[in-house]
C-alpha cells in the first residue's frame, strides 16, 4: 500500500504542501512500514499542466492514494480515472501526522462536482 | 506598415486611439486582436460579410492500437496527455496543437481532430477592412486564434492592430512583427508600472515604440520623466475630457465626437512614420 504525499521537504518531518502539481517534493510512503522514497518534483515550474504531469508520476508509482492540500480539476480527473483516492489536509499538517490520520481513517476524501 | 496599439495597463484608451487613428487615415486594415473581449467593432460598426470557425488540432487516440508506451505523454510540453494502465486521457484545454504526440507515436494510434476555439469575422467599415477574432467563452488559449487573425494582414496596406492589455502571451503574439507599437498609458503610478513592463516586452521583441498619454492633465509627471530618461518619444497627449468618456460609453469614436482631433491623429501617424524611417 503506497501513498503519495505532496510535501514541502524531503522527509516525514516536512509539511504537506498545499499544492499538488507545484509542490517541491513528492514522498511515496509505504503505509505500513513508513519507508519512503522522496522525489523532487521536476514539473513544479512547468508553464502548464503541472497537475496532470504529477498525476502521471503518481500513477507510474502505483500509489493507491494521494495526500495533498489541494488538487486541481485536471489532476483530479486523471487520478480518479486511474483509481487513486485523494485526501485533503489543512495547511501546515506534518506528513507524519497526515499519515497517522490516514491510517486511522480520519482523512476526508476529496470530491469534485464537474458542472 | 503594421502599427500595433498596446498598453500594459488596461482601460487606458487603446481602442480609442486605435479606432480613431484608423478612422482618421481612412483606407487601412484594422485588426482587433483582443480576442478575449473584442470591442473595436462597437466603434467602427463594420458590416460583417465573412465568418470562419477557427480550431486547433488536438489528439484523438485509437486505444485498440495503443500499447500505452507513454511516448506521447513524455513529448507533450504542456502535459496534456496522461497515460493510465489501459487508458489514455487527453486534456484538450492544455493542448497547444503542436502535433508532437501524433509524430512520436510508434503505433500510429494518434490522429488529430479539430477543436473549435473561436471565430474570425471580416467586414467593411467605410474604407476600413475590418477583421477581428472572438475566442469562445471559457477557452483558455488566445494565441492560436490571434495568429489566424494576423494571417489576414494585407502587406500593401497600413495595418492598425488593437491588442489586449498586459504583457502576456496574447499581447506578445499580437505585437510580434509590428513595425511600430503605440503604448497608451495614463499618468498614474499604475499606468507607469505597466508601461515599464510593456516597454521591456517590446525591447525584447526589438519593436520600436512611442507613448500616447491619455488623461494627460491628471496624475503626476512620472510617466513623462520616465519617457525622457528612457528616450521613448511621447507621440501625443490627450487631456481628461468628460465628453470623450461620455461619447465613448455610447460607442461613438473620439474623432467623430470631436472631429478636430482628426488632425492630431494624422500628426500621430506622421510621427510614427518618422520614427520608423
Amino acid at each position: 500500500m503506497k501513498v503519495a504525499v505532496s510535501a514541502t521537504g524531503s522527509d516525514l518531518t516536512a509539511s504537506v504542501d498545499r499544492r499538488f502539481g507545484r509542490c517541491p517534493w513528492f514522498l511515496f510512503v509505504d503505509g505500513a512500514s513508513l519507508d519512503f522514497e522522496a522525489l523532487e518534483n521536476k514539473n513544479a515550474d512547468d508553464a502548464s499542466g503541472a497537475g496532470t504531469a504529477c498525476a502521471q508520476l503518481v500513477l507510474e508509482h502505483d500509489a493507491e492514494a494521494v495526500i495533498s492540500g489541494q488538487v486541481g480539476p485536471n489532476a483530479f480527473e486523471a487520478l480518479k480515472q486511474g483509481g487513486v483516492k485523494i485526501f485533503i489536509v489543512s495547511e501546515g499538517t506534518s506528513v507524519r501526522d497526515a499519515l497517522t490520520h490516514y491510517q486511522n481513517g480520519k482523512l476526508r476524501q476529496m470530491e469534485m462536482k464537474v458542472l | 506598415m503594421i502599427i500595433s496599439v498596446a498598453s500594459g495597463k488596461g482601460g487606458t484608451g487603446k481602442t480609442t486611439i486605435a479606432t480613431s487613428l484608423a478612422l482618421s487615415l481612412g483606407e487601412v486594415q484594422f485588426l482587433d486582436c483582443d480576442v478575449e473581449e473584442p470591442n473595436a467593432h462597437i466603434f467602427l460598426k463594420p458590416a460583417i460579410y465573412e465568418k470562419r470557425v477557427i480550431g486547433i488540432p488536438v489528439p484523438k487516440v485509437d486505444e485498440s492500437r495503443c500499447t500505452f508506451c507513454r511516448k506521447c505523454a513524455e513529448v507533450c510540453e504542456y502535459n496534456s496527455i496522461v497515460v493510465i494502465k489501459k487508458k489514455v486521457l487527453v486534456f484538450p484545454d492544455l493542448c497547444h496543437g503542436c502535433g508532437g504526440c501524433s509524430y512520436v507515436c510508434p503505433e500510429g494510434a494518434i490522429t488529430e481532430v479539430e477543436k473549435p476555439i473561436g471565430v474570425i469575422e471580416r467586414g467593411s467599415a467605410g474604407k476600413i477592412d475590418f477583421i477581428h477574432g472572438i475566442l469562445n467563452i471559457g477557452e483558455p488559449m488566445a494565441p492560436p486564434l490571434i495568429r489566424q487573425v494576423k494571417k489576414q494582414i494585407d502587406g500593401n496596406k497600413t495595418v492598425i492592430i488593437d491588442a489586449s492589455p498586459g504583457t502576456s502571451c496574447p499581447v506578445v503574439e499580437t505585437v510580434k512583427g509590428s513595425d511600430f507599437c503605440v503604448l497608451v498609458t495614463e499618468p498614474t503610478p499604475f499606468g507607469l508600472n505597466d508601461l515599464t513592463l510593456a516597454v521591456a516586452m517590446l525591447r525584447k521583441l526589438a519593436i520600436p515604440c512611442g507613448v500616447v498619454i491619455n488623461c494627460a492633465d491628471i496624475g503626476d509627471d512620472e510617466v513623462v520623466k520616465y519617457c525622457e530618461r528612457e528616450g521613448i518619444p511621447i507621440l501625443m497627449t490627450i487631456p481628461w475630457d468628460r465628453k470623450i468618456a461620455a461619447t465613448y460609453s455610447t460607442g461613438i469614436p473620439l474623432v467623430e465626437a470631436l472631429p478636430h482631433y482628426t488632425s492630431n491623429f494624422l500628426g500621430l501617424y506622421e510621427r510614427i512614420r518618422k520614427e520608423t524611417t
